[in-house]
């Protein structure tokens, strides 16, 4: 039997052909990167493959590594393997790899989002026979609503939190979602004050896209300085001592785990705005049907179910496999600590 | 007045408490909505909140199946998606299709469509479901769905609402804790009659507010004073209940403020003995053959709808009776605990007491901090889950209070067991794994003795949930079968002998004392270990 073109080994998905790793997940001698977060862009790698725009990222969170920066839809062939990257519109300089052997063509799309967020290249659907896809959001409960929406309540609840003289506090990822959120936010209603990991992350995305203007929250900075204005910070520092700073503060959480109530209290957030930087269902299903793809493999996520759905619904030839990227709870892992107080039984 | 009349109103009210950690701003959006909302929607807002919902019209099933055709989707996607969600109301909600639009119509009127739901064809009703969801946007449909199918958890205790309503009305808040007990219902009052204006009709089968106490805390016997001032008590481990006999007619109230007159028939026969114009507060206890049984033996008499005369003659009930609230019609809440005692001693005293079931929960007085303790040590012995204690001359108060009352209860039992199972939780635990099934060594196999969800920090559920997903053996629908691997132990409070599960131990109260990672699972503990703890 033929060797599938890619194959999920120990330490990633592998192309034997050109013994190239994608986003692998223990050190390899060549890896191409999908985008800069922990979980796809890991420590050790002998030589790094990935979008111009996402060298200054990881080479900011990996340091000094060997890396080959490339251009949307360069072709760059290994031992007759021809890869390409094209955007995952995810977050900044995100990517799909597309790899094609003897006609064959495979893509990964690493993490994936179809609406346009303004920041992020958009999505682009690449034609192949076989689509590996996160589902990270694969189930028909995640709907997400126009982005102008969500950015419209978060300035009002902004704009609502200054008139009662509190501080804002919106949690996002230092990298990807703390950026779309700068983006958006209203600055004729005040002044944005970043943390230091936010604010690292963005000076490096500056030297390739425009965001407004931000003031890092140093020792110096005062409470009345702060009081009203927006403070845009990472999950972590959610119940730290740091945000005491911002006394009296409102906090709210941008992720796409907000859909569910039962998230958004259990992380004791005052406000939950369900923004996500990954595919909804619809968008899960429309990207799929662009591809015009035979097989599907659904890696992290809801993946059983969104597999089954494919194979018993719409006759797709689809099956999971095992990833370790951050599984099932991506924005869960990576959103704000839990707090150590007990978990009650609800009232 | 009257400005807030709309199902949008209400869902505001309902998003702002879900949206808040904070009880005073929970209160003052209560308040808020109080000052202003129509009478009739306030008065559903006091119902809905306090557990008076209207009947399920429709059963879940039928939720389900009509939401998944609207929406197009198979049914295992909606319990799959159900199961991951936690909350019935909020899937259907999230799964239907969007829409942006509000409904003008009331909170009351929704409501009584829902009451007059139930008298239509199965048809219309799919018809009524399909036109209201489609007219609500998100968050008024899953308001909308949780009237619907009567679970409305949000936070907010009835406490907070009584807080609030004692705000926007300037009652004093245990005036109207005790105007809101009952067996009431928007359709059998209105706003003016249950909250404004005072009835005497309408107080013959009110209970009162219970007093509720508080767990001893750290060196409790510094800070109570002399103990001389104290009387104690064992704790007894049943239904606690008020008895009201009023008009030659007997009430019986659990503390969940549930009427179950009817579930305790044996205590018609009160009627013969105690007066009218008589509220006692204890405990109900199964008593067989001359002594207090288990508590297990009263779960057969709470669960029946009705109880036949075989079920009263093998799990008989009395009442241990230990305050009394009203005597000769008059409220005597306000005298010392040992007044009252005094006057129910006296009454229970002169009457056939044993005869009709009616017991006095004896009163102890110690002089000294250790003899209470010597008789802590017996509670096990005795039946009781440890003493209580009251302040003499402490008034009966309203709710869960500080100060007068307190429980000391006895040292749970501990088993150190294996995680077998997991199950996702819900409400703010939706979406992790924190139900877990705990099962001990019989013979080299892995028996399920128990079940167990609260007693780990968020923390250590994250972790544990975390290895969850990385260690499933097997599925099946929301349950996992995971590798042996973590022990745990378990406390409970009680265990008695049971046909129904299949270990043949029924534990009560299970929960995590903590996690044993120091210990590999072959040193878990036994069945037989489990067994051994039986009192004899």
């Amino acid at each position: 039997m033929k060797q599938p073109l890619l194959v999920f080994n120990e330490k990633g998905i592998y192309c034997k052909q050109a013994d190239v790793y994608i986003d692998a997940w223990k050190p390899v001698d060549k890896c191409i990167i999908t985008h800069g977060h922990a979980d796809h862009s890991r420590w050790g790698h002998k030589q790094y493959i990935t979008h111009t725009n996402n060298v200054p990222i990881i080479k900011h969170r990996l340091g000094e590594i060997s890396v080959a920066g490339k251009a949307w839809n360069e072709i760059f062939t290994i031992n007759g393997v021809k890869f390409s990257l094209h955007p995952a519109g995810h977050i900044i300089a995100s990517s799909q790899v597309r790899v094609e052997y003897k006609g064959e063509i495979w893509v990964f799309t690493g993490d994936f989002k179809t609406e346009d967020d303004g920041l992020a290249e958009v999505y682009e659907p690449v034609k192949c026979h076989t689509f590996i896809t996160e589902c990270t959001f694969g189930l028909p409960a995640f709907k997400w609503t126009p982005q102008a929406e969500v950015f419209k309540d978060i300035n009002d609840w902004w704009a609502t939190n200054r008139q009662e003289g509190k501080t804002s506090v919106l949690f996002g990822y230092s990298l990807g979602k703390a950026q779309r959120l700068l983006k958006h936010l209203d600055t004729s209603i005040g002044k944005i004050y970043t943390h230091g990991a936010v604010e690292n992350m963005t000076e490096v995305v500056r030297s390739n896209y425009n965001l407004p203007e931000t003031t890092l929250i140093t020792r110096d900075t005062t409470k009345e300085e702060i009081k009203g204005n927006i403070v845009v910070a990472p999950p972590s520092t959610h119940g730290s001592t740091w945000i005491r700073k911002m006394v009296p503060y409102v906090t709210a959480s941008a992720s796409g785990w907000m859909t569910f109530r039962g998230a958004r209290r259990r992380r004791a957030i005052d406000r939950g705005f369900v923004l996500s930087d990954h595919a909804d269902w619809e968008g899960l299903l429309a990207a799929i049907d662009a591809t015009g793809c035979e097989k599907i493999i659904a890696t992290h996520g809801y993946t059983d179910i969104f597999a089954r759905y494919l194979r018993e619904e719409l006759g797709y030839d689809a099956r999971t496999e095992k990833t370790q990227y951050e599984e099932e709870n991506s924005e869960t892992v990576a959103s704000a600590p839990f707090s150590d107080q007990k978990i009650e039984n609800e009232e | 007045m009257g400005a807030l009349g709309t199902m949008k109103d209400f869902a505001q009210l309902i998003k702002k408490l879900d949206s808040t950690n904070k009880t005073n701003e929970k209160v003052s959006a209560l308040t808020a909505y109080f000052q202003n909302a129509d009478d009739k929607d306030k008065l559903w807002t006091i119902a809905i909140l306090s557990h008076r919902r209207p009947k399920r019209p429709v059963n879940t099933t039928l939720l389900r199946l009509w939401a998944t055709e609207i929406s197009g989707i198979p049914l295992w996607l909606f319990e799959e998606s159900y199961h991951i969600v936690g909350d019935l109301a909020e899937t259907i909600a999230l799964i239907l299709p969007t829409s942006e639009t509000h409904s003008e119509k009331s909170l009351s009127q929704f409501v009584s469509e829902i009451i007059e739901l139930r008298t239509l064809t199965e048809a219309e009703k799919k018809q009524y479901l399909h036109d209201n969801w489609l007219a609500l946007n998100y968050f008024e449909r899953f308001v909308f769905n949780k009237i619907l199918t009567g679970s409305f958890r949000i936070g907010v205790s009835q406490k907070l609402m009584t807080r609030a309503l004692a705000k926007a009305t300037d009652i004093d808040e245990d005036i109207l804790a005790y105007k809101l007990m009952g067996n009431w219902t928007p359709e059998t009052t209105t706003y003016k009659k249950l909250i404004l204006e005072h009835n005497d009709e309408d107080y013959l089968s009110k209970p009162y507010p219970f007093y509720l106490a508080y767990a001893v805390e750290d060196n409790f016997q510094e800070n109570l004073g002399s103990i001389l001032d104290w009387s104690f008590e064992h704790k007894w481990d049943g239904i606690r209940s008020q008895v009201i006999i009023r008009n030659d007619e007997v009430f019986v109230w659990s503390r969940g403020e549930e009427l179950v007159t009817d579930k305790y028939p044996e205590f018609q026969c009160f009627l013969s003995e105690i007066p009218n114009g008589t509220v006692i507060d204890g405990e109900i206890l199964p008593f067989v053959e001359g002594q207090i049984g288990n508590f297990n033996a009263l779960q057969t008499r709470i669960g029946r709808k009705n109880i036949s005369k075989a079920l009263l003659k093998k799990t008989p009930v009395i009442l241990n009776a230990y305050d009394l609230l009203e005597w000769q019609g008059k409220d005597i809440r306000q005298m010392p605990f040992s007044a009252r005692r005094k006057i129910l001693d006296k009454l229970i005293q002169s009457c056939n007491c044993t005869e009709i079931g009616l017991f006095l929960s004896e009163t102890m007085n110690f002089e000294t901090w250790e003899a209470a303790a010597a008789e802590r040590e017996l509670s096990r012995e005795k039946r009781s889950e440890g003493l209580m204690l009251k302040r003499k001359d402490s008034p009966y108060l309203v709710g869960r209070k500080k100060g007068d009352w307190w429980k000391w209860k006895i040292d749970p039992f501990t088993i150190d067991a294996v995680l077998t199972y997991a199950m996702r939780g819900h409400g703010r635990r939706a979406n992790l794994y924190t139900d877990y099934t705990f099962a001990l060594w019989d013979e080299g196999e892995l028996v399920t003795f128990a079940k167990a969800y609260s007693g780990l920090t968020d923390a250590e559920f994250r972790q544990v949930d975390n290895w969850i997903k990385r260690n499933t053996l097997e599925r099946f629908g929301p349950v996992r079968s995971v590798t042996p691997h973590h022990v745990f132990e378990i406390a409970f409070e009680g265990i008695a002998e049971s046909s129904r599960h299949k270990s043949g131990i029924a534990t009560r109260f299970p929960r995590i004392l903590r996690w044993r990672k120091d210990k590999p699972i072959a040193e878990a503990n036994t069945l037989s270990d489990l067994k051994a703890l039986i009192p004899k």
